[in-house]
């Protein structure tokens, strides 16, 4: 254990932040939540910057055209962009987050070499389709088809809760196989172009009154046999693989991303009026925060030993579910805090005069699909209780 | 002791519930939201129920009934998350007019506050400005208000105060603004019951349907211990609510301002507790607009710092254990 940086860390740290100083400045303004058009554009140009600039894919290997950089920079990089508030992964999210890393671990050269370098250059958007309305928790027994005609798939059936599906250009989707097989023996992870005809796109509302999810149906689509990733009726395996990224590493931005909001709910305390002082003033909340920022930076303690584990292992492992399950709930406590502190500036999701007040009101509405999203909260106990304690299972 | 409710408060309560169910829809409710939270109309049917009345003498046209009963009308308020300032317009019938028969909406908010936010600004006949020295009332069509493009609830939609919060004539017969923030405190605890009693109900209704791994949802314990936890609080929030209730009318029971804090407390508890459990419960349905579960969650983060946030009653506790021991 040696937690120091070394002399070539400190200089990847001046470079890159020499090179955010540098770039940030000129990026305009993020698009609305609703221009979905936009934001691609967006999140795509500064995923373009990041790879001209040497740090697209800052963990993927140089064979595939990432950094390879050391766990250390990993983290230094992460640190650097969120202080700087350099734009956030966005859209971008799938594939350089999770279907990169599968296609990296289970695809053919070909697939690699087809896909690899256009997500890292942010050319290829990515989505993933794996929840149906009736398989969210119980995602083995997905039923959307996919049945062999020669050298094809014809997919019928539907996904739920697709994010990005509206802009992306491609699809991890799992589709059902063998439906003779038991529930995870009968499932295949295919790569889904977008533009297949056969296809509907419908938006989702959500509670935040925007439309990042969809339901897709499908009617017939014809995807290549050439576009599966593992064996037939492999794909459950794949997906545990999707999985262990996705949830493994895909929170670390987050976390740090946390730890700013924190500081940032301490300066908004002391703008707070109450009575003749201001919020801060109430020691029940300065211990409050004191105890967030502790369960924080114990949690990003913990986030560097299981990367230090996951780069000795190749994969991520179970420890993943005890982050998700303790960052988002964290988060959401962290932003509760905010809501009371914020007091009756909490009825506008939107700044009140001069308080910074909005982003809270914002992140304490959308933080609720946190403990939802990528696996429950519950699912993520389960999980835990069952695979790394050896719980016997209830179901 | 007599705590349970008696014939005519079950009446009064049934009334309420099935005027809601009625005439207010969640599918009804969602509707107000293109008109600002507010229908005429419907305040005056609410009006009729004897929302606003019902704590006048039946000589003054009241229902002559008291506090422990406008507890158990506003649970139901809650419970159908009606919108509108119901309880300022409850708490000044009598006082300023048309306030008791629908036909004035009063809101209200303290002068002390810093957001100077206005919940309902263009359809309000009058706003009440609280602070230490009394209540005032102020002509809100004299206000410069600016309309907030984001509120918080849909169904609360809220304008910012910009210009100068005027003095107001003093409403005549609140002797003490402590008395009328108690009295705001209680009602806002008995609406935040009815939501969080709501949010069990959707969560209990839904996890009996949904399945997954094939059974509903309702069966893994994880989930039967949220909801069990969800009723928990609702029923010990109810207990403190109907006490507050109790206690208003006839203060030879015990302290007003304890019985209220503790209501206040324990039912915004529920109220956001099950709120959030309810949109747990639902998974990705959960976070959809479409469902209304969200709905609950976002009027409980509306109620709590009505009449005094979480610190100020926790405090006030705090204050009166002190002098108690
Ligand atoms: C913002 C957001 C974005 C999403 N993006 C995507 C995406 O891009 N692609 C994609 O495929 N999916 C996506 N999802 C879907 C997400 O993975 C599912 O919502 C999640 O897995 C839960 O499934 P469900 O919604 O069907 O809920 P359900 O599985 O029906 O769960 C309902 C409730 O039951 C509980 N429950 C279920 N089983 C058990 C059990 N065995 N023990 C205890 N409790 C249980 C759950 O914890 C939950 O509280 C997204 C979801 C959200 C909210």
């Amino acid at each position: 254990m040696d937690l120091r940086y070394s002399a070539s860390d400190e200089q990847f740290r001046k470079e890159l932040r020499e090179w955010l100083g540098d770039v940030l400045p000129a990026i305009p303004p993020e698009p609305g939540p609703h221009e979905w058009a936009e934001r691609r554009a967006w999140d795509t140009t500064w995923q373009r910057m990041l790879f001209d600039a040497g740090y697209a894919g800052i963990n993927w290997p140089t064979e595939y055209g990432g950094r390879g950089a050391t766990l250390t920079e990993q983290l230094i990089f992460l640190e650097e962009t969120t202080r700087a508030g350099a734009p956030y992964i966005g859209v971008n999210f799938v594939g350089v987050l999770h279907a990169g890393p599968t296609i990296m671990a289970e695809a053919t050269e070909e697939q690699k070499a087809a896909h690899l370098p256009r997500i890292l250059r942010g050319e290829e958007v990515w989505c993933q389709g794996f929840s149906e309305p009736g398989a969210g928790s119980d995602l083995a027994s997905l039923s959307c088809k996919g049945e062999r005609d020669g050298d094809e798939y014809v997919i019928t059936g539907q996904k739920i809760w697709t994010s990005f599906a509206q802009i992306a250009d491609w699809c991890e989707l799992l589709v059902r196989t063998d439906p003779d097989a038991p529930k995870h023996k009968g499932i295949t992870w295919l790569m889904f172009p977008m533009d297949t005809p056969g296809i509907e796109i419908r938006e989702i509302r959500t509670i935040v009154g925007s439309s990042e999810f969809s339901e897709v149906f499908f009617d017939g689509a014809r995807v290549p046999v050439a576009n599966r990733v593992g064996a037939e009726n492999d794909g459950w395996r794949v997906a545990m693989v999707t999985f262990g990224f996705e949830r493994g590493t895909g929170f670390i931005s987050d976390l740090v991303e946390t730890d700013r909001l924190i500081a940032e709910l301490a300066a908004l305390a002391r703008k707070v009026t109450r009575r003749s002082g201001t919020a801060w003033d109430d020691v029940a909340l300065r211990r409050d925060i004191g105890h967030l920022q502790a369960e924080m930076d114990a949690l990003w303690a913990m986030t560097k030993r299981n990367l230090a584990q996951a780069e000795r292992h190749g994969v991520p492992g179970p420890a993943g579910s005890v982050v998700k399950v303790y960052y988002s709930e964290l988060f959401q406590r962290v932003t509760d805090l905010a809501m009371q502190l914020l007091g009756r500036a909490g009825l506008s999701r939107d700044d009140v005069g001069e308080l910074a007040s909005g982003t809270f009101v914002e992140e304490r509405l959308r933080s609720t699909s946190f403990t939802i999203a990528a696996g429950t909260s519950q699912i993520q106990r389960n999980i835990i209780a069952e695979r790394i304690l050896g719980l016997p299972k209830d179901r | 002791m007599d705590f349970e409710l008696s014939d005519d408060q079950v009446a009064l309560q049934e009334g309420l519930r099935s005027f809601c169910q009625g005439r207010l829809p969640m599918a009804a409710v969602r509707e107000l939201e293109a008109t600002g939270g507010i229908d005429r109309a419907l305040w005056r049917e609410l009006a009729e129920m004897g929302v606003f009345a019902l704590r006048l003498p039946e000589a003054d046209g009241g229902v002559g009934l008291g506090w422990a009963d406008a507890v158990l009308a506003f649970e139901e308020l809650g419970r159908a998350i009606v919108p509108g300032p119901l309880v300022w317009t409850h708490l000044v019938a009598g006082l300023v007019e048309g306030a008791a028969e629908g036909t004035a909406i009063v809101g209200g908010l303290p002068r002390d506050d810093q957001s100077r936010l206005v919940e309902y600004a263009p359809s309000l006949d009058a706003l009440v400005v609280l602070d230490d020295a009394g209540a005032w009332l102020v002509d809100p069509s004299s206000l410069e208000l600016e309309p907030v493009a984001h509120p918080l609830d849909p169904l609360v939609p809220v304008w910012r105060v910009t210009g100068l919060l005027p003095q107001g004539e003093r409403i005549v017969g609140v002797e003490d603004p402590a008395a009328l923030q108690e009295q705001g405190a209680a009602l806002v605890a008995a609406t935040m019951l009815g939501v969080a009693e709501a949010a069990t109900d959707l969560a209990v209704g839904f996890a009996k349907e949904r399945v997954q791994f094939d059974r509903p949802i309702g069966a893994f314990q994880a989930l039967k211990h949220l909801m069990a936890d969800m009723f928990v609080r609702a029923e010990v929030a109810r207990g403190a609510v109907y006490a507050a209730g109790v206690t208003l009318d006839d203060p030879a029971v015990g302290s007003v301002r304890r019985a209220v804090a503790a209501a206040r407390i324990t039912a915004a508890e529920a109220a956001l507790g099950n709120g959030k459990t309810c949109v747990q419960v639902h998974g990705g349905m959960g976070y959809t607009w479409e469902v209304d579960a969200h709905l609950l969650l976002k009027r409980a983060y509306a109620l709590e710092p009505a009449f005094g946030g979480r610190e100020e009653w926790e405090e006030a506790m705090a204050d009166l254990v002190a002098q108690a021991g």
